[in-house]
């Protein structure tokens, strides 16, 4: 087993966004926020993606503006150096080393031409303050978490939270009062410190509690003569607070997803912004106070103007364990997964986006961190891309309540809806679920669910006579009472494989008769494939004694055995089992071969939580053998932390370099007509370079062009006899225009030749 | 900020009968039209002329009615006893009669006096007939002899002596003058020919015979007696075709829809029932309010007239088309269209500032309390009563949509005497439903678990808890009793039927077996 240089694990997208409050910039058009190793720039109008800030080794774990410069940033991360970006061009300016783990980062407006930097070492549980690379140790035993600490006015003060103490110390006089809490009050409640923040302009420390309360500090430049009085709405531990930069609202999250919006010193007075669609783990505003922020713990993020009209930036949901597995919608080609609770989400891979979520429960969503509320576990497409089926679950003490819900394709909405509900179709978890594999419009198609009750049950599509197509049950099969664990439809869907514990039954579809068992006795089958195409004669599965197995179906013999641990199977060409075993390295195998033909060790840090492949959208032209399985498809899969992977060839990633350089949304730049002409003069050239690949969206602009030149002040321009020319050419582009136009759709048409030509080699994925 | 989403409320699957054909003509009927008698209705007769008027007679008089007259436009009232078996000639000139006083008279339908009186029966006449040719009449009487008449002359032509019993039922052929049936309750149908002086053809019903029915083509007789309605099919010399038994108790008439294609008795158990004449299933039921003694269709099957032993004659119209068609469209006047477009036309200015209308959510009452977490004022609302009775599945749902949020303890709790015997009147009601029993037993165990220190305390919460006690027991009685019939079935299927019906009797079986296991547990805590 060779390494193959020129195949590469590469990221693409996803990664957790929740891991540390974002930070807004001053003019309210940035999001910047830690994301995994790098820090991602959003801008707020779009969603999209402006930036990725890479250049930390491990994860990034705080993000804060330079005070004296609102276009730089500073970033600290785990691998101990705290680094200055220019966030707007995403360029790095200065690395500081610190040398020890940092686990949140804090500046001060107040003090010129220094800059406060915090940083957190757990393990010596002390806290270090930067003065230009001098560290001086000011508050010991801190907590490592970031919303434990806050600068006080104008930077004067510095409030730390750590378990039932408050400390705060001043920074011109050195030193430092500690108030402490006693362990429970009278009803037995917690009142720990979960966050603290400060007002910007008075003298007052505003903490949240696990019990839900939020206390507002006053006075406590004294020691003994402190007071403070309680804010009571959230019934959990608060978690998170903000002011905002006027001081005249102070803001708070917790489990309940409800932002809570307290009217400074008019402590009756509050609004609410509910079912913001999971718990709030951070809240900022903006500096200008236009915005707010909130980050939720399924890592999405909202903005909110402040008339609270939502302005929604859902990036990428995720949960602690995807139960639906990854799927492919053979329609969109979408990344199909648990999203939020009850739905599922559809993740375009293309552009490392959430397209939408869709309601798969249909029930309130009830915000208690200890309360069972209906889960999506399994979810099948079938080939085609017309149903969908979707199991729930509730799990009450020893009941359990299970839904079977098919969801047809509307042309019209363009969505899934509802068509059949089943409910306690199984007495028991079901532990598979799949759909025959249409071959023509002919046969009805046939989903199988098999359950941990010992039965597997066929339900067919039937049409009754008023209310149109719905499903119902056709057959209900078990094999000696054992309990079926995965099931599997060949290729042209007239064979169904079900495993039953170490026995493999295969039935036949039309007659649901039991055609043979096959058998490979040690370990309990896990998953279970059929070949595709050339190898549609192989039935290939893995069990638990970490062995890969390969039955060839017209001689019913046992073929290859391999020692591996996990694998899932490719839809085109012909199947290829990657699998993950425990030292998390990949192997690649064709069905007819036991040797791998790809194998490499080592993808990702940390434990593959699920992986897929994914049919391209254009098929790639690799003549090397070992790159060869991905000219059809892509392998994704995901890590621990949330981060989308992928295998690319160089050739590839050469041609996504050159794309993305022309597909850069610049927001930043306003539109001015001169930026119109200089733009369409730089695409001009473009285009004669590069014909076929020239983007389209900025010919809508041609036309308006000329006559903003004439509205726009002399003033503003440049000299007459550069845009003489310029001018001129503008006046002529209807026709180029056309050309363009004409060539693009020249090249769409050569691309579907090169599709027809897809299908003739016979693939199943036909792109639409 | 997502929008409340409002309890899912569970569509069960409709039982009962499905919508055939057959109930869509047999419910096109209006509201029936009640005529009090003056004692029970023996018998009914349509007139074979337009405009179809029909005779009814009751205790001593009969009335002949228009089709659309509620009150009657002729009485005969000139019997000294209770009259019987009222019919119409096939021209509708004449009326014959018999009566408990044995004479059997004959009226003018224009007059008022009997024409005839044929006297000769000694017992009272329950049977009387014109022949097709219109100028004889048959009787039979409880004397058990069957008289044939000539009507110039009022006498009599023949006398037939062989049933054993009384003979209250017959009919003649309306194709051949010479041929009549009668029935008798010496459990016989007799088939006569005046040409000769016996009976040509005997069928033995089995019961005492109340009524006799001839197909148009006269080649299958109807006979009802006792809970039977048979088939005789009279070309194969009086052979049995069917024998049906769909009443429980005595039928006592039987009539024929306009193209013979339905069959209708009717019966003492109150109801009448509809067959299909080609395979003899039944296809429709009506209801009514007492013991139906008569029964006939108007041509074309303009209306149905029943006569109850409660001596009220009920009519029935069938609805005209233009009216079938306005029940089924809204009764109510919607907004006129303009109303819709109202300001939905306007096409914005190039400077005009949109201003976005909220749409408003509607939400159902138990939703809006649910949406504030008032769990109890929730809970409330759902057992109101209209939504208690006629829908009770919204008030499972609530319940569940509860226990789901895991506030269902609390929405029960702290109820008074009045509130709590709501609750358990709802529970008493539902609770051995099959579509909600899981749902339920989980608040019937909450209820016992916080109200168990106050038992005792009020009568009318204790009487209702004795009679959820004696529920559960019955219903788990129930249950045993399906499981035994379930086993004694699965052992009979088990060697003739294939390998997946089994399955799926004993996944029945399963079912069955859970549903008592919850009851049985909700048993215990009680």
């Amino acid at each position: 087993m060779v390494e193959h240089a020129d195949i590469r694990v590469v990221h693409r997208g996803g990664s957790k966004i929740n891991f540390r409050a974002p930070v807004i910039s001053d003019d309210s058009r940035l999001l910047l926020c830690a994301s995994g190793e790098c820090v991602k720039v959003y801008s707020t109008s779009t969603e999209e993606c402006v930036h990725h800030l890479r250049a930390h080794t491990d994860v990034v774990t705080g993000v804060v503006l330079r005070p004296s410069n609102h276009l730089q940033v500073y970033s600290c991360s785990m691998d101990g150096t705290i680094r200055l970006w220019d966030f707007t061009d995403a360029i790095l300016i200065k690395t500081y080393v610190i040398g020890q783990p940092i686990y949140s980062i804090y500046a001060s407006a107040q003090h010129n031409g220094m800059f406060h930097l915090v940083a957190v070492h757990l393990q010596q549980s002390t806290e270090q303050l930067v003065e230009a690379r001098e560290l001086s140790v000011v508050i010991s035993h801190v907590s490592s978490n970031p919303a434990a600490i806050a600068f006080g006015r104008a930077g004067e003060y510095l409030a730390s939270t750590k378990g039932l103490q408050l400390e705060v110390f001043f920074l011109k006089k050195q030193k430092s009062n500690r108030f402490s809490l006693k362990e429970e009050n009278k009803k037995g409640r917690k009142n720990t410190f979960s966050c603290v923040t400060c007002h910007p302009t008075d003298d007052c420390i505003a903490t949240g509690h696990e019990d839900g309360q939020i206390r507002l500090w006053r006075n406590f430049s004294h020691k003994k003569e402190y007071t403070y009085s309680t804010l009571h709405w959230h019934h959990t531990t608060v978690g998170s607070l903000c002011f905002t930069p006027e001081g005249t609202n102070l803001l708070s999250g917790g489990v309940e997803s409800v932002l809570v919006q307290w009217r400074y010193n008019q402590d009756t007075q509050r609004d609410f912004l509910p079912r913001l669609g999971a718990a709030i783990t951070h809240v900022t505003v903006s500096p200008d106070g236009t915005l707010f922020t909130t980050t939720h713990s399924d890592n999405s993020k909202s903005c909110y103007t402040l008339t609270a009209q939502a302005l929604l930036i859902c990036l990428y949901c995720s949960r602690e364990s995807i139960e639906t597995d990854l799927l492919i919608d053979p329609r969109s080609k979408a990344l199909v997964m648990n999203g939020k609770p009850g739905h599922l989400q559809f993740y375009s891979l293309q552009r490392d986006k959430l397209m939408y979520n869709l309601d798969i429960v249909q029930q309130e969503y009830i915000y208690q961190s200890d309360l069972q509320q209906f889960e999506v576990v399994k979810a099948a497409f079938n080939s085609s891309g017309n149903w969908l089926a979707t199991v729930e679950r509730e799990q009450k003490d020893a009941e359990l309540e299970l839904n079977l819900k098919l969801w047809a394709f509307d042309d019209q909405t363009q969505s899934f809806v509802l068509n059949t509900t089943i409910s306690a179709p199984h007495e028991n978890r079901i532990t598979a679920l799949c759909f025959s594999p249409a071959t023509d419009s002919q046969t009805t198609t046939v989903l199988v669910s098999s359950s941990k009750d010992g039965h597997f049950k066929a339900w067919q599509l039937t049409y009754l006579q008023y209310e149109g197509p719905c499903w119902s049950c056709d057959f209900v099969g078990a094999y000696h009472g054992l309990v079926p664990s995965c099931c599997c439809f060949s290729a042209d869907g007239s064979l169904l494989a079900v495993s039953f514990q170490e026995v493999v039954t295969v039935w036949s579809s039309a007659s649901w008769e039991l055609l043979t068992t096959l058998s490979q006795p040690p370990g309990d089958i896990r998953d279970l494939c059929f070949g595709q195409l050339s190898c549609s004669k192989y039935l290939l599965g893995t069990s638990t004694s970490n062995l890969l197995l390969c039955w060839n179906l017209l001689t019913c013999s046992c073929k290859i055995t391999a020692p591996l641990l996990m694998y899932t199977s490719l839809p085109t060409f012909a199947v290829i089992a990657a699998s993950f075993s425990s030292l998390l390295s990949v192997f690649v195998f064709k069905p007819s071969e036991p040797r791998p033909i790809f194998s490499q060790k080592a993808v990702c840090s940390g434990k593959v939580m699920r992986a897929v492949f994914a049919p391209r959208e254009e098929m790639l032209e690799s003549c090397e053998e070992s790159s060869q399985w991905l000219n059809r498809c892509q392998l994704y899969f995901l890590s621990q932390h949330m981060d989308l992977m992928t295998f690319t060839t160089k050739a590839e990633e050469d041609k996504l370099m050159d794309s993305s350089k022309q597909l850069v949304i610049d927001d930043t730049v306003a539109m001015t007509p001169f930026h119109l002409l200089l733009g369409k003069r730089r695409k001009e050239r473009e285009d004669s370079a590069r014909p076929y690949t020239a983007g389209l969206p900025m010919s809508l602009t041609h036309v308006s062009s000329p006559s903003q030149l004439l509205q726009t002040p002399a003033h503003v321009l440049p000299s007459t006899s550069y845009l003489c020319s310029m001018f001129v050419r503008s006046l002529l582009i209807s026709v180029t225009d056309n050309r363009s136009v004409t060539q693009y759709s020249y090249s769409t048409n050569t691309h579907s030749s090169a599709f027809t030509g897809f299908i003739l080699h016979g693939s199943t994925s036909v792109p639409k | 900020m997502a929008s409340f989403k409002p309890t899912k409320i569970h569509v069960y699957p409709k039982l009962g009968e499905k919508v055939t054909q057959d109930t869509l003509y047999w419910k096109n009927y209006k509201a029936p039209i009640q005529i009090k008698q003056f004692g029970a209705v023996s018998n009914v007769a349509f007139s074979p002329v337009a405009p179809y008027n029909f005779a009814v007679t009751a205790f001593t008089r009969i009335h002949i009615y228009g089709p659309f007259s509620q009150e009657p436009i002729k009485s005969f009232t000139r019997f000294k006893d209770t009259a019987y078996s009222g019919r119409f000639r096939s021209d509708g000139q004449l009326l014959v009669a018999g009566c408990e006083d044995s004479v059997v008279r004959l009226f003018d339908v224009g007059g008022k006096t009997a024409l005839r009186m044929f006297k000769g029966h000694t017992k009272a006449v329950h049977l009387t007939d014109f022949t097709s040719d219109r100028y004889q009449i048959v009787t039979g009487s409880d004397d058990y002899s069957c008289r044939l008449w000539d009507i110039p002359n009022a006498t009599e032509l023949n006398t037939y002596r062989e049933h054993t019993d009384y003979i209250r039922c017959g009919v003649t052929s309306k194709l051949n003058r010479d041929l009549f049936i009668t029935g008798s309750y010496d459990h016989t149908v007799k088939l006569f020919d005046v040409r000769t002086d016996k009976s040509v053809m005997t069928m033995d019903h089995e019961q005492p015979v109340e009524s006799l029915l001839l197909y148009p083509s006269e080649g299958l007789l109807v006979s009802a007696g006792g809970r039977f309605v048979k088939v005789w099919d009279l070309l194969k010399q009086g052979q049995p075709l069917v024998s049906l038994r769909n009443h429980h108790k005595t039928v006592t008439c039987l009539c024929l829809s306009k193209n013979g294609e339905r069959l209708l008795s009717a019966s003492l158990d109150r109801h009448v029932k509809v067959y299909n004449t080609t395979n003899y299933k039944v296809v429709h039921n009506f209801d009514y309010p007492a013991s139906i003694l008569s029964l006939a269709l108007a041509p074309y099957d303009e209306s149905i007239v029943v006569g109850m032993t409660n001596s009220v004659l009920s009519i029935k119209h069938k609805k005209s088309p233009s009216e079938s068609k306005d029940s089924t469209s809204q009764q109510r006047r919607r907004p006129s269209y303009r109303m819709f477009v109202k300001g939905k036309n306007y096409i914005p200015k190039q400077d005009d500032f949109l201003v976005g209308k909220q749409v408003k959510e509607h939400l159902a009452k138990h939703d809006k309390q649910l949406k504030k977490f008032n769990v109890s004022k929730a809970l409330d609302t759902a057992l109101e009563s209209w939504t208690r009775r006629r829908k009770p599945e919204v008030t499972v749902a609530v319940i569940k949509e509860l226990n789901r949020r895991g506030t269902l303890k609390n929405a029960l709790a702290g109820r008074d005497e009045q509130e709590l015997s709501r609750i358990l009147n709802f529970l008493i009601g539902n609770l051995v439903d099959a579509r909600f029993t899981l749902v339920l037993v989980t608040p019937a165990e909450m209820i016992l678990d916080i109200y168990r220190s106050i038992i005792g305390q009020s009568p009318v919460i204790d009487r209702q808890l004795l009679r959820l006690h004696e529920l559960l027991e019955r219903e788990l009685d129930y249950q045993r009793e399906l499981l035994e019939v379930l086993g004694m079935l699965d052992t009979l299927f088990a060697s003739s039927l294939p390998r997946n019906a089994v399955e799926l009797s004993l996944k029945n079986l399963c079912c069955c077996a859970r549903m008592e296991n919850n009851t049985f547990c909700l048993l215990e805590v009680l």
